[in-house]
């Protein structure tokens, strides 16, 4: 015991030693993330980053903790009363995803009264006193167009895969490619079908709508959906085009065997599950009294030819391509809001 | 009396232990601010159900209250701060067309739970038609109500111990609340002593829709903004609620103050579980657990009564 003991004290000379004591000043707050659902490899993804970067920073003595809860079930009203738990349990920063933009602004409100600093990010509330790190969909949209203007100078025909109707999410990136053909008026999106973020309906979807479509150099898509496009392109025998991937292993794994077997090119955009850990930063900045803008933009997760093999090689079966992000890293983010 | 306070002891007992639990996990609860956090959720849960203990005292059950809840809220916050006049008029025709409701059920002997069931549906397409994405504001009034701050005790316990002596007046004390719970106990001898079986679940079903609603209300002054998915937790809360507080399935055996107390252990079992930092794979479980362990006791207590009283 004394032995442990003598242990832990030199650890945390060491820490105290280390450069990261120019953030003492956030050693005792305490830091909880309210997280909405787990159910799929994303939030999975997003949870075990977060333990990874915050229990690391807790060790480092940045943070005296970084609690994560999910609800049990993925309902705002027991995420309001999960954001109240906390605040009784005196966190001095609340990271959300949110379960609903509007029905958790109630339960904000009182963190932000009892002088507790709240960052959400990707489900992002509107509650004015609370951080924001949204993703901009749009741009993700339009950034997909932009790339294939570099492949195609001349244009062409585009075959668009969106997600699940009615999700504000669909309705952004879509917006977002529509923008960006707009911008560049050589390309022409020939169909659109809905492969709701999964790789069979979207094969399925695309199979569907294949033989009415005249010939497509390019497939923009929103993620989740390339693998199974790629499929129908290959089972109905025609030239596969160049298809924008959604950071997926399936898809990454596919477009892998292709760039060996005939030099496929082509681009892969998500969002990175560690999205939470700069969350994470972010509220560490907030509590070390750093003047942070309250609303931030969650840079993208870009996958290229040449960064192909190293993502793949980190990424998980069956998950989704992941970055953990640093303290420079929010630190970054932050000084480009300014 | 002697049966009333006895349907109230298990109740009661299991939220005073719950509460002596999470004072001594975090005493920060001990407070006012504390108290109020810990329960300001719990005053729409108890309103939905106090409506949903008023449908199954008359052997009925209600599984679109959630989505009905939503609609409200939706309604609240989409119409009550511009067009108050709007949203009212809405409000009433909700109330009216549960009234039909029961009406319709009584008239066909319909089961209950599939009409309801279908009219969760005809809630939330009518809540997303209203609300097409999340947001609305709630109006400033309700707003003041719900953050009120009453001298001696916070808002949520004063809220709970008023709807608690109002639902219990009216069920407990008029003859209106007697008929109510006669139909669920013995509807034929109802109507052979005059009423009319129609008129009474009709009635009972409005009264129930003015209970979701004010629930509905009461949420959107806590969150100040609704979405149409807010309250679907609350069809089967307020189920369990009734159940907890000492209710049964039939035979008009409620009890509004129970009921109250129910849904406050609900939400006090939920944060309970949160101060032990169980994790969220175990916390539907273990929810689960608390309510088999209440009821457990319930029926120890009924068993044993009944062989006292056989002896």
């Amino acid at each position: 015991m004394n032995f442990k003991t003598v242990i832990m004290a030199s650890v945390a000379m060491l820490c105290a030693a280390a450069p990261l004591s120019a953030q003492a000043d956030t050693s005792s707050k305490k830091i909880a993330l309210s997280n909405n659902y787990a159910g799929n490899s994303w939030r999975q993804a997003m949870l075990t980053s977060w333990d990874k970067v915050a229990s690391e920073a807790v060790k480092s003595g940045v943070v005296a903790a970084g609690d994560a809860f999910t609800t049990a079930e993925n309902q705002a009203t027991e995420q309001a009363a999960q954001i109240q738990n906390m605040i009784l349990q005196g966190y001095d920063a609340i990271v959300v995803n949110a379960a609903s933009p509007t029905a958790l602004n109630g339960a904000v409100k009182e963190a932000c009264d009892a002088g507790i600093t709240v960052v959400s990010f990707d489900g992002i509330v509107t509650e004015p006193c609370a951080w924001r790190i949204a993703v901009d969909f749009k741009e993700m949209g339009r950034s997909q167009v932009e790339y294939l203007s570099g492949r195609f100078p001349d244009g062409g025909n585009l075959l668009e895969v969106r997600g699940l109707a009615g999700v504000f999410v669909d309705d952004e990136i879509s917006a977002g490619i529509h923008a960006g053909v707009e911008q560049f008026p050589q390309f022409k999106i020939v169909g659109s079908v809905h492969g709701d973020w999964a790789q069979d309906v979207a094969q399925r979807a695309v199979a569907g709508v294949l033989p009415s479509l005249p010939e497509v150099v390019g497939v923009v898509t929103q993620g989740g959906d390339g693998y199974g496009a790629a499929q129908a392109f290959a089972a109905a025998n025609r030239p596969t085009p160049v298809i924008v991937m959604g950071n997926r292993e399936d898809e990454l794994q596919w477009w892998k065997e292709q760039k060996d077997a005939n030099g496929y090119e082509t681009m892969s955009v998500s969002i990175a599950p560690g999205v939470s850990t700069l969350a994470f930063w972010v509220a560490q900045q907030v509590l070390d009294g750093q003047d942070v803008p309250k609303d931030l933009t969650v840079p993208f997760l870009s996958i290229s030819q040449d960064t192909l093999e190293e993502s793949l090689k980190s990424t998980q079966k069956g998950g989704v391509a992941n970055v953990e992000y640093a303290l420079e890293d929010a630190k970054a983010v932050i000084s480009g809001a300014k | 009396m002697k049966g009333f306070s006895a349907r109230l002891l298990i109740p009661v007992i299991s939220l005073a232990i719950l509460l002596c639990a999470v004072f001594y996990l975090q005493p920060r609860t001990m407070s006012y601010l504390g108290l109020n956090l810990l329960f300001n959720l719990a005053v729409p849960i108890a309103l939905a159900t106090i409506a949903q203990m008023i449908i199954m005292s008359v052997n009925d059950l209600d599984l679109s209250i959630g989505t009905f809840v939503s609609f409200a809220a939706c309604v609240t916050a989409a119409f009550m701060p511009e067009t108050p006049l709007l949203a009212i008029a809405i409000l009433l025709a909700a109330i009216a067309a549960y009234a039909v409701l029961g009406f319709v059920i009584t008239l066909q002997s319909l089961p209950s739970i599939v009409v309801t069931l279908g009219m969760s549906f005809v809630w939330g397409g009518l809540a997303v038609l209203i609300l097409p994405s999340p947001g609305g504001q709630a109006p400033d009034w309700l707003r003041s109500i719900m953050t009120v701050k009453p001298p001696l005790m916070p808002m949520a316990i004063v809220a709970s111990i008023i709807i608690a002596l109002v639902s219990h007046f009216i069920i407990m004390r008029t003859t209106f609340g007697v008929a109510i719970r006669g139909a669920g106990g013995n509807g034929r001898s109802l109507v052979r002593a005059g009423w009319s079986l129609l008129k009474i679940k009709a009635a009972a079903y409005a009264l129930a829709a003015f209970f979701a609603i004010l629930s509905g209300m009461a949420l959107v002054g806590l969150t100040t903004a609704a979405d149409a998915n807010i309250a679907l937790r609350y069809t089967l809360l307020s189920i369990a609620g009734v159940i907890l507080g000492g209710g049964e399935f039939v035979g008009g055996r409620v009890s509004p103050i129970g009921a109250v107390v129910g849904a406050l252990t609900l939400t006090l079992a939920a944060s309970f579980l949160s101060f032990l930092h169980i994790s969220p794979d175990w916390q539907i479980g273990a929810q689960g657990a608390i309510l088999i362990v209440v009821l457990g006791l319930r029926l120890i207590f009924n068993f044993g009564k009944r062989k006292g009283s056989a002896s």
